[in-house]
C-alpha cells in the first residue's frame, strides 16, 4: 500500500471519526445528564444540515454556519421543556420512545419542508478544493498545497491524492469544538453545576441551582451540537432525509462501544470506527484473499465460499455492528464503560 | 455447603477498597447457627458495605468469607443465595407492578425448583402458593393480598420486604436496617415479628435503635471505620471501652480522666 | 391518573371466571366469524394480516410490557423465519424435503428461536437502554448483511414461493386466500393462548419480577439474564411463526421484512395498543394493518399522523389504548361512567374540531409539496379545496384555534370531573373494606 493512499484514508479516516464524535458527545452528555437516550439525535443533525442550506441559500454558508446550531439548540430546549420533561416521571422507557416518536416526526416534516429530493449543499466557494496534495514518486513522497502539481501528469507512476480543504474545515471545527466544550465544562461555573448534576441532582437543586433549567440547556446544547455536525456532514456529504437514519445507528453503536456515558470512550470508539471505515471501504481484499496468502485454498466449491469472499468494502457498511456484537462478548461494559445504563 | 460447620458465617479479614479508599479494613466475625447478631456501629462505618460483600453485590477486595464453611470468594448473589442466605435492603426493594401474594410467590420459586420451567401453571404449584400464604400470614399482610406492592403503606412495605427475605427458606438471614423510619409503635410490633419469623434461623441485622438491638440480639458486633472491634454479648459491650470511645469519642475518657485527677 | 388508581386490574375481574370463557369463546368467534361479515377480497387480505401481525405484536410485548425490554431490532427474528419458511417451501415444491404446508410456520418458528438463541446472548447481557441499543445494532447488522447475501435474501427481488403444492389435505390446498385465512387463524389463536399462558408460568412471572426489579431477582435466586434470556427465546420463536405465515401469505419474501422500519411499525403500534395489558398488542396489531393498508390510501400524511398519535400517546397515555378502555372500565365497575359520558362527547366534539382543522391545513401543505403538478384544488372529505387560496387556510386555522380553545375548557372540565369520580371510587373502596 502506498504511503500517500496510507496517510490520506488515515486523515479521512479521522475526519469521519471527528464528525461521529460531535454526534457521540452530544448524545453522551443528555445521556449521562439525564439519563435519557436521545433517539432523535441523528434527526437533529439532519435538521441542523437542511436550516444551514436555507440559510446558506440566503446568506450565505459562514451565516448557515452560524445561526444553524443556535436555532437548533432552542427547538431541542423547546423539545425537552414541553414534551420530554413530561414524560420524566414514566421512566426511561417511556422517555426513549418519545425521542423515537420524535425522529419520526422529524422525518416527515422535513420531508414535508424540504421535498424528499436530495439537496444541493455545497461547502463555500472559499472552502472548495483541495487543501493539500499527497504526491507520491517512485523515489520520494512530496507534499504540495492546493491542487496537484504538475508533477502528476508528468511522471509516470505518480500517484496523487487530495485533501479536500473542506473535510480539515470539518475536522477544525470538531477539535474547536471539542475544546470548547472541554473548558466549559471543567472552567466555567455552570460547567462545574453540570458535572455536580450529573451524579446528584438533588443535592444540586437543594443548592439553589435550577436543575431543570440546566438540564434543558444541556439538551438544548447537546441538539445544538448535533446540528453543528449536520452543517458540516451535510455540506460534506449528502443532505437528503435518510441521512439521519444512516448515521445515527452508528452513533448508537459507537457509544455502546465505548462504553454508555463515557466521553473518552465516545472518542475512541469514534476514531476508531471512523479509520476502519475508511481503510476498509477502500480495500479489495476479503478473508478468502487472507486464507489463500496463509496458504489455504479456497475455490469457489468451498463450503461458506459466500462469506469468504466478501469484500472489506461490502463490509465496511456493518463493521460497526459487527464490533458492536464483538465488544458485548468480550468486553460488556465498553471501552471505558463507567454506567451500567 | 457444610451443615456441620462450626459457624454459619464467617470473615476472615475482609477487606474492601472503592478506587483508593478502604471502607472495610480487615473485618472479622464468626457467627454460630442460630445466633442472632445485631451490628451496629456509627454512621459510615461501613455496615451497608459489609452487607453488600456478604450477599454478593460487590466482591471484597481481600479477606474470606465463608458461610457454613464454604467460601463465597466472586459468587454472584444469585449463587449465594441458592447456598442458603437471605437478605433484606434498607430501601424497600420490592416489585412494584406485582402483588403481594405475588412478590413471596416469587421469592420462593427457585426454592422449591421451579427454576426457569414455562410448561406449568403457577396456579398449579400447590406447594409455592401455600409457602406464600403461610408468609403472608406471618408478616400479617392477608388482608392486602392483591394489593400492589407500590400501593401499600410504608410499614407494609417494609413488612413485605422482610416477607421476601425470608420465604426462600434460607437458613442465614441479613436484614438491613429493617425498622428505619418506623414510629414506636410500629418498631416494637417488627421486633416481635422479626423474632417470630427467624426461629431457628441465623440472623444478622444492621440496626440503630439500641432498643431493638438489646431486645433482639443475642450478641452484638461494633463496626467501626470498617473493622469489627467488639463482639459480644449486649453487656459486655455496653462495657467495652472502644466501644463507648468510638460513640462518645475522646471526650468522656478526658471528662473521666480529668474527674479521676481532681 | 395516581398509581393508585390502578389497583388490581387483572383481580377485580377474577370473579368473572366463567368471563375467561366468554372472552376466549368470543375470541375464537370473531376470528371464525370475520370474514364472512367482511366479504370483500381487501377485507380478507386486512383479515388475513391482522392475524400474522397479532401473533408479531404479542411476541413484541413478551418482551416490552412483561419484561421491559425495549428491543428496536425485533423483525430480524419474524424477517428470518420468512426466509427460512419461503427457502424450505421452495426446498418442498422441489421434492427435496417433504413438508406439509401448514406446517411451515413452525419451521420458521424453529428458525426464529434458533436466531434468538445465537443472537439473544450477547443481547441480553444488558438491560433498559443500552439493551434497546444492542437489538438497534444487530439489527442493523442482520438488515445490512441481507444485502450483502443475495443467494439466500434474494437481493433487490427478494425469493418467491408457492404454497400451493403437495398433497391437498382435506381437498385444502391454500390456492384460495380464506382457507390461507382459517389456517393464520388457528395459528393466531393457538400461539395467543399460548403467549397467555406463558404469562402464568414460572418463567412468565419471573420475567415480570425482572421488568419490576432486576436487582432484587438476582437476591432471591435467580439469574436475571438467564431469565431474559429464556424469554427472549420464547418470543423469538413466535416472531418466527409470524414471519413463516407472512411468508405463506404473500408468497415473496424482501429483505425489508428485517429491516428498521418492520421493527420500527412493531414498536410502535405495541404501544399504541398498550404494552401494560395482554390484549393491548392485540389491538395495536388490528390499528397497524388498518394504518398500514386504509389510511395510508386515504392522505399521504398518514406518517406524520402516526408519529403525532404516538408521541401524544406516549405523554399522555403512555398505558396505551387498552389502559384507556381498562380505566374506563373500572369506573364503569362502580357505575359511575354514565355522569362522564356527557364530558366524553365534549371532548370528543372539540378534538374533531381541532384535528379538521389541522388536518385541512396539513393536507393541503401535503398536496402542494407532493402534488403540485395537479394544481392547487385538491379534494378533502368530499370537498373541493383551494389550497392556495386565502380563505382555505384562514378558514382551517380559525376552525383549528377555535377548537382548540374549546378542547382546553373540555378538557379542563373533564380533568374535574375524573378526579371527582376517582375520588368517590376511593371511597367506596374504602367502604367496602371496612365492611370486611
Amino acid at each position: 500500500m502506498d504511503v500517500s493512499y496510507f496517510l490520506i484514508s488515515l486523515l479521512n479516516g479521522l475526519s469521519v471519526g471527528l464528525l461521529l464524535f460531535m454526534l457521540a458527545s452530544g448524545l453522551t452528555l443528555i445521556f449521562s445528564m439525564m439519563g435519557v437516550l436521545n433517539f432523535a439525535h441523528a434527526s437533529f443533525y439532519m435538521v441542523g444540515a437542511y436550516v444551514a442550506y436555507t440559510i446558506t441559500q440566503a446568506i450565505g454558508f459562514w451565516w448557515g454556519l452560524l445561526l444553524a446550531p443556535p436555532i437548533v439548540g432552542l427547538m431541542g430546549a423547546a423539545f425537552e421543556r414541553y414534551a420530554l420533561r413530561r414524560v420524566h416521571k414514566f421512566g426511561h422507557v417511556p422517555e426513549l420512545l418519545i425521542t423515537f416518536g420524535l425522529s419520526y416526526l422529524i422525518l416527515e416534516l422535513v420531508g414535508l419542508i424540504w421535498g424528499r429530493q436530495a439537496l444541493n449543499f455545497l461547502p463555500p466557494v472559499s472552502l472548495q478544493g483541495p487543501l493539500f496534495t499527497v504526491v507520491q514518486l517512485p523515489e520520494a513522497l512530496q507534499f504540495a498545497w492546493g491542487s496537484p502539481p504538475e508533477v502528476c501528469k508528468t511522471v509516470a507512476g505518480a500517484i496523487c491524492t487530495q485533501f479536500p480543504s473542506f473535510r480539515a474545515f470539518g475536522m477544525g471545527v470538531a477539535v474547536l469544538m471539542l475544546v470548547s466544550v472541554w473548558l466549559l465544562l471543567t472552567r466555567t461555573r455552570i460547567g462545574l453545576v453540570i458535572q455536580a448534576a450529573l451524579t446528584h441532582p438533588d443535592a444540586v437543586e437543594a443548592l439553589g441551582h435550577n436543575v431543570p433549567r440546566v438540564l434543558m440547556l444541556v439538551f438544548g446544547g447537546g441538539t445544538a451540537l448535533a446540528a453543528l455536525a449536520g452543517v458540516i456532514g451535510g455540506a460534506l456529504r449528502v443532505t437528503e432525509p435518510s441521512m439521519a437514519l444512516a448515521v445515527g445507528a452508528v452513533v448508537f453503536a459507537v457509544i455502546v462501544i465505548g462504553g454508555m456515558g463515557s466521553l473518552a470512550g465516545a472518542f475512541v470508539a469514534s476514531l476508531a470506527l471512523g479509520v476502519i471505515d475508511s481503510f476498509a471501504v477502500g480495500s479489495d481484499s476479503s478473508l478468502a484473499d487472507i486464507f489463500k496468502a496463509v496458504g489455504l485454498g479456497i475455490t469457489p466449491d468451498t463450503f461458506g465460499y459466500v462469506v469468504w469472499s466478501v469484500k472489506m468494502s461490502q463490509v465496511a457498511a456493518i463493521l460497526p455492528y459487527l464490533l458492536l456484537v464483538l465488544i458485548l462478548i468480550f468486553r460488556p461494559k465498553g471501552l471505558f464503560g463507567t454506567r451500567e445504563g | 455447603m457444610n451443615p456441620a460447620a462450626e459457624f454459619a458465617l464467617e470473615l476472615r479479614d475482609v477487606r474492601k477498597s472503592f478506587g483508593k479508599t478502604e471502607i472495610i479494613r480487615g473485618a472479622s466475625l464468626q457467627v454460630r447457627p442460630g445466633e442472632r447478631v445485631a451490628v451496629i456501629g456509627p454512621n459510615g462505618a461501613g455496615k451497608s458495605t459489609l452487607f453488600n460483600l456478604i450477599s454478593g453485590r460487590f466482591g471484597s477486595t481481600s479477606g474470606d468469607i465463608l458461610l457454613h464453611g464454604e467460601k463465597l470468594d466472586g459468587l454472584k448473589p444469585y449463587e449465594i443465595n441458592r447456598k442458603g442466605l437471605a437478605r433484606s435492603f434498607q430501601v424497600s426493594n420490592l416489585f412494584v407492578r406485582l402483588s403481594v401474594f405475588e412478590n413471596l410467590r416469587c421469592a420462593v420459586l427457585w426454592s422449591l425448583n421451579y427454576k426457569y420451567s414455562f410448561w406449568r401453571f403457577l396456579a398449579d404449584a400447590k406447594d409455592a402458593n401455600a409457602r406464600a400464604e403461610e408468609v403472608m400470614h406471618m408478616i400479617k399482610l392477608d388482608k392486602r393480598r392483591d394489593v400492589l406492592a407500590m400501593n401499600l403503606t410504608y410499614a407494609e412495605q417494609r413488612a413485605l420486604e422482610i416477607g421476601i427475605t425470608i420465604a426462600g427458606g434460607a437458613s442465614v438471614i441479613l436484614l438491613d436496617e429493617p425498622t428505619a423510619g418506623m414510629s414506636r409503635s410500629e418498631t416494637a410490633r417488627f421486633v416481635n415479628l422479626i423474632r417470630e419469623i427467624t426461629v431457628g434461623k441465623t440472623l444478622l441485622t444492621v440496626e440503630h435503635d439500641m432498643g431493638v438491638v438489646f431486645g433482639l440480639a443475642d450478641k452484638i458486633a461494633v463496626l467501626v471505620y470498617g473493622e469489627v472491634i467488639a463482639f459480644d454479648t449486649p453487656e459486655k459491650v455496653r462495657a467495652n471501652d472502644r466501644v463507648k470511645e468510638a460513640y462518645l469519642g475522646s471526650v468522656l475518657a478526658e471528662a473521666q480522666a480529668a474527674e479521676a485527677g481532681h | 391518573m395516581t398509581a393508585l388508581q390502578q389497583t388490581g386490574w387483572a383481580d377485580r375481574f377474577r370473579h368473572i371466571n366463567t368471563g375467561r370463557w366468554m372472552v376466549w369463546g368470543g375470541y375464537a368467534l370473531v376470528m371464525i366469524a370475520a370474514p364472512l361479515l367482511w366479504k370483500s377480497s381487501l377485507s380478507l387480505t386486512m383479515l388475513t394480516q391482522m392475524g400474522i401481525s397479532i401473533i408479531a405484536c404479542l411476541a413484541f410485548n413478551m418482551l416490552l410490557g412483561q419484561g421491559g425490554m425495549l428491543s428496536f431490532g425485533h423483525a430480524v427474528y419474524s424477517g428470518l423465519g420468512s426466509f427460512f419458511a419461503i427457502h424450505a417451501l421452495n426446498m418442498a415444491s422441489k421434492g427435496q424435503i417433504t413438508l406439509p404446508v401448514s406446517l411451515v410456520p413452525l419451521v420458521a418458528g424453529g428458525f426464529g428461536a434458533l436466531f434468538a438463541v445465537l443472537l439473544g446472548f450477547v443481547t441480553t447481557k444488558k438491560a433498559g437502554t443500552p439493551f434497546a441499543m444492542i437489538t438497534l445494532g444487530v439489527g442493523e447488522l442482520v438488515a445490512a448483511m441481507a444485502l450483502m447475501f443475495p443467494g439466500f435474501f434474494g437481493g433487490e427481488g427478494g425469493i418467491t414461493g408457492n404454497r400451493v403444492q403437495g398433497q391437498p389435505f382435506l381437498g385444502i390446498t391454500y390456492g384460495p386466500q380464506i382457507q390461507l385465512y382459517y389456517l393464520i387463524a388457528i395459528y393466531t389463536f393457538i400461539c395467543t393462548a399460548l403467549m397467555f399462558a406463558f404469562t402464568r408460568t414460572p418463567l412468565g412471572r419471573m420475567l415480570n419480577a425482572v421488568r419490576d426489579n432486576p436487582e432484587r431477582v438476582e437476591f432471591i435466586g435467580y439469574n436475571t439474564q438467564f431469565v431474559r434470556y429464556f424469554a427472549f427465546i420464547a418470543s423469538g420463536f413466535f416472531m418466527g411463526i409470524a414471519g413463516g405465515l407472512a411468508a405463506l401469505n404473500f408468497e415473496i419474501v424482501t429483505a425489508e421484512v428485517v429491516g428498521a422500519t418492520r421493527s420500527g411499525a412493531y414498536l410502535l403500534f405495541t404501544f399504541l395498543g398498550g404494552a401494560v395489558f395482554f390484549f393491548g398488542p392485540i389491538i395495536g396489531a388490528v390499528l397497524l394493518v388498518l394504518a398500514l393498508v386504509l389510511v395510508s390510501e386515504l392522505t399521504q400524511a398518514w406518517l406524520l399522523y402516526l408519529g403525532l398519535v404516538f408521541t401524544f400517546m406516549v405523554m399522555f397515555a403512555p398505558g396505551g389504548i387498552s389502559s384507556l378502555i381498562m380505566m374506563n372500565l373500572r369506573v364503569a365497575s362502580f357505575g359511575k361512567l354514565r355522569p362522564l359520558i356527557g364530558s366524553y362527547l365534549a371532548l370528543a366534539g372539540t378534538a374533531a374540531t381541532v384535528l379538521l382543522g389541522a388536518a385541512v391545513m396539513i393536507e393541503m401543505v401535503y398536496h402542494l409539496q407532493l402534488n403540485e403538478a395537479l394544481g392547487p384544488v385538491m379534494k378533502f372529505m368530499g370537498a373541493s379545496l383551494n389550497a392556495k387560496g386565502f380563505d382555505t387556510w384562514f378558514g382551517a386555522c380559525f376552525v383549528m384555534l377555535v377548537g382548540l380553545v374549546m378542547f382546553e375548557m373540555a378538557r379542563r372540565q373533564f380533568v374535574k370531573e375524573w378526579g371527582r369520580t376517582q375520588e368517590e371510587i376511593e371511597r367506596l373502596i374504602k367502604q367496602r373494606e371496612a365492611a370486611t
